[in-house]
């Protein structure tokens, strides 16, 4: 992938950057009033007529559908709705980001999985394919030639680890559907500032496009529908390393897994060191991994340092008569809810469940996990029995510098204080941002009637429509990581997004707007994909 | 999969009716162990007609009553509540099994014309057919199957 220029970072990094609109980049006030900008009566008025802004200059543009955001999600909401027969020049994604895949590939990047490497992701959710057949499975397999994946599809889980596509088969796949349904031509790029409501119906969507791309410093979109897909709030340290951070100024020795830290592992081939790891999810393993197979194959000479908050050694959670399974720490889990929750038993629960209930079953299935794959539990056994990874369990209760690096104390479960040095800390704990983080939602849910639902998240209907925005004619949809504790868990995955996608063109097909999905048109244009042909 | 009980047994219902009817259709004159009163075997047997859908008919029966609500309870002891799909496969032991024996208990055997390879072969290809069908093609007929439990009437 190519090197992303950010908007520089201030020194102690508060929140994680990456090269989405999911972080807003902070505006440069121009020195004199500039043409066809936001004035302070728009800012003020949360329902805004056409004539408002009209006087303030900026001009309109009329679109049927505005996607913000421009990620996966903006585009198999678009695969979608081209499949079931909108016309390009009804949609519009305003985007900042190259690709649809750019900032999804940023972050599997830094996190450790470049693209030969595979996701966390179900071998039938793909962005790419609307019905999830052939299958990445089947794809790879005819790829490369081998009969492996198929058997391992078909014995997954109970012989062989959940079978999981490469990340650039994801990404290749997304780029020949862009091709095949135009999603070039339906792109705009800038940085969106707000949704607002309009008087008589829909919303203006405005945007602040690049520098010298527009005569104004904004344009708006009036559209009948808005769809919004900006993905994480953004990503947050843990706060004792954040308070470290800024205490210290040393953002060198404490890193974040989804922060570039290649020095940290080039470093570590320089000389011996110690690392912690801090955290038991699936950043935490790939960290092990890389950290281990550097070890292991390129001569590095690190001690492992790994603290788990909760360390977890047998069955954990308990749901009905099951429990999950876990060892060495960590929690298994084969995806980031369990399977049914994207179209079984556990979907019927927390669809059909309101408020505090639905919030009990999300707190009865989450939590932190792993998968577990064969390789991983072979790189652990082994690290531990060659005496170079040692594992802790504690809350942390001070990190400041010590002799050549960072020493974190903390409390064991049995009261003993205990402190560990190391020369680097990753935390790869992932911590998500509060919503009002981004501009784009704290805007929607103080001017436009949107609400939180019961995990604090973006409050969406069973069709993803935002609960509260309903305008006239008009309807906001939201998909993603935003919407985390509706309706449905399993939001923030390709599977869920393709849910998301589909509800939200059903939604649109029962206003007339595209035509549904039914088994003719699911046939006829399944072949189209299957040739190839673009629509 | 991640199956309901409803939507087990409407799958069932429907990849019987989609796959099972029509390959039954073709595959009876085929089978193997088909004699026409006792005459050997002949290489046409519409009269086995009455035997492979009977038995088709009781694969629905008998899953819907039986093996169903058993898969389902064992579900309840997996965190995931997935079916994997080669308990989808297999299966087909032990359901072929209790067939057989109720088959032969009451007597449809076609009067003594169908063998238990005529069973075997019928049983094991429509199964083979209807799992293959389920596991990706159905859904390209079906857009919503996947997140439907199984469930076939259904609009979200």
């Amino acid at each position: 992938m190519e090197e992303v220029e950010l908007p520089p970072p201030p020194p102690t990094g508060a929140v994680i950057r990456t090269p989405a609109s999911v972080i807003d980049v902070e505006e440069v006030q121009a020195p004199a009033p500039t043409p066809g900008d936001l004035n302070d009566q728009l800012l003020g008025t949360s329902v805004w007529s056409d004539q408002l802004i009209a006087s303030a200059g900026i001009p309109i543009y009329d679109v049927q559908v505005i996607s913000v955001g421009g990620g996966i999600g903006s585009f198999v909401l678009a695969d979608h709705l081209r499949i079931a027969g909108m016309p390009t020049n009804a949609f519009m994604a305003l985007s900042n980001i190259e690709t649809p895949w750019q900032t999804y590939e940023y972050l599997t990047k830094v996190s450790q999985i470049p693209r030969p490497e595979r996701l966390r992701s179900d071998s039938t959710g793909m962005p790419d394919n609307i019905w999830g057949f052939p299958s990445y499975a089947l794809r790879e397999s005819r790829r490369e030639k081998t009969l492996a994946p198929l058997w391992s599809v078909l014995t997954e889980p109970v012989f062989t680890d959940y079978w999981t596509p490469r990340a650039g088969t994801a990404f290749e796949g997304m780029a020949r559907e862009a091709a095949r349904i135009g999603w070039h031509g339906m792109v705009t790029m800038g940085q969106v500032r707000m949704v607002r409501r309009r008087e008589g119906g829909g919303y203006f969507t405005i945007l602040t496009p690049p520098p010298g791309a527009s005569p104004t410093k904004r344009i708006a979109y009036r559209s009948q529908f808005v769809h919004l897909a900006v993905g994480y709030p953004g990503l947050r340290f843990l706060s004792d390393l954040q308070a470290y951070r800024t205490a210290y100024g040393d953002i060198a020795r404490v890193v974040n897994a989804y922060e570039p830290h290649e020095h940290v592992y080039d470093g570590l081939l320089q000389k011996p060191g110690r690392v912690l790891v801090r955290g038991g999810g699936i950043v935490a393993s790939r960290v092990l991994q890389r950290l281990m197979e550097d070890r292991m194959h390129k001569g590095a000479q690190t001690q492992i340092l790994h603290l788990f908050r909760t360390y977890i050694d047998g069955k954990n959670a308990q749901n009905g008569p099951s429990r999950r399974k876990g060892s060495m720490g960590f929690a298994y889990q084969g995806f980031n809810w369990p399977k049914g929750a994207w179209g079984g038993q556990l979907k019927d629960a927390i669809e059909s469940a309101e408020g505090a209930e639905r919030a009990e079953i999300y707190k009865k299935l989450g939590g932190t996990h792993t998968p577990r794959r064969k390789l991983w539990q072979q790189q652990m056994r082994r690290a531990a029995g060659e005496g170079w990874y040692h594992t802790f369990q504690g809350e942390v209760t001070d990190v400041r510098p010590g002799d050549g690096g960072v020493v974190t104390t903390i409390r064991q479960k049995n009261g003993s204080v205990h402190a560990i040095e190391a020369d680097v800390i990753i935390d790869c704990t992932g911590l998500e941002a509060d919503l009002a983080e981004s501009r784009i939602l704290a805007d929607l849910l103080e001017h436009s009637g949107a609400g939180r639902n019961p995990m604090g998240r973006l409050d969406v209907e069973r069709t993803f429509e935002v609960r509260g925005t309903r305008n006239g004619v008009g309807r906001l949809y939201a998909s993603g990581a935003p919407t985390l504790g509706g309706y449905y868990a399993g939001v923030d995955s390709f599977l869920g997004l393709q849910y998301a996608a589909l509800r939200i063109t059903d939604d649109l097909a029962a206003q007339g707007i595209v035509k549904r999905i039914g088994v003719g048109r699911s046939m006829s244009q399944w072949w189209k994909w299957f040739r190839q042909k673009p629509i | 999969m991640t199956p309901t009980l409803s939507g087990r047994i409407q799958s069932r219902i429907f990849l019987a009716l989609l796959i099972g009817v029509p390959w039954t259709i073709l595959l009876t004159p085929f089978l193997p162990g088909i004699r026409i009163d006792g005459e050997g075997f002949v290489g046409f047997g519409p009269g086995m007609y009455p035997v492979t859908f009977t038995a088709l008919g009781l694969m629905i029966v008998l899953g819907a009553v039986v093996w169903d609500p058993l898969y389902h309870g064992l579900q309840q002891f997996r965190w995931e509540r997935d079916w994997p799909s080669m308990f989808a496969l297999l299966t087909v032991i032990n359901e072929a099994v209790l067939l057989w024996f109720v088959l032969s208990a009451v007597g449809v055997d076609g009067g003594g014309r169908a063998q238990m390879s005529t069973f075997v072969v019928h049983i094991a290809t429509t199964w083979l057919l209807m799992w293959l069908f389920a596991v990706g093609p159905i859904r390209v007929v079906l857009l919503r199957y996947r997140f439907s439990g199984g469930r076939i009437l259904r609009r979200w």
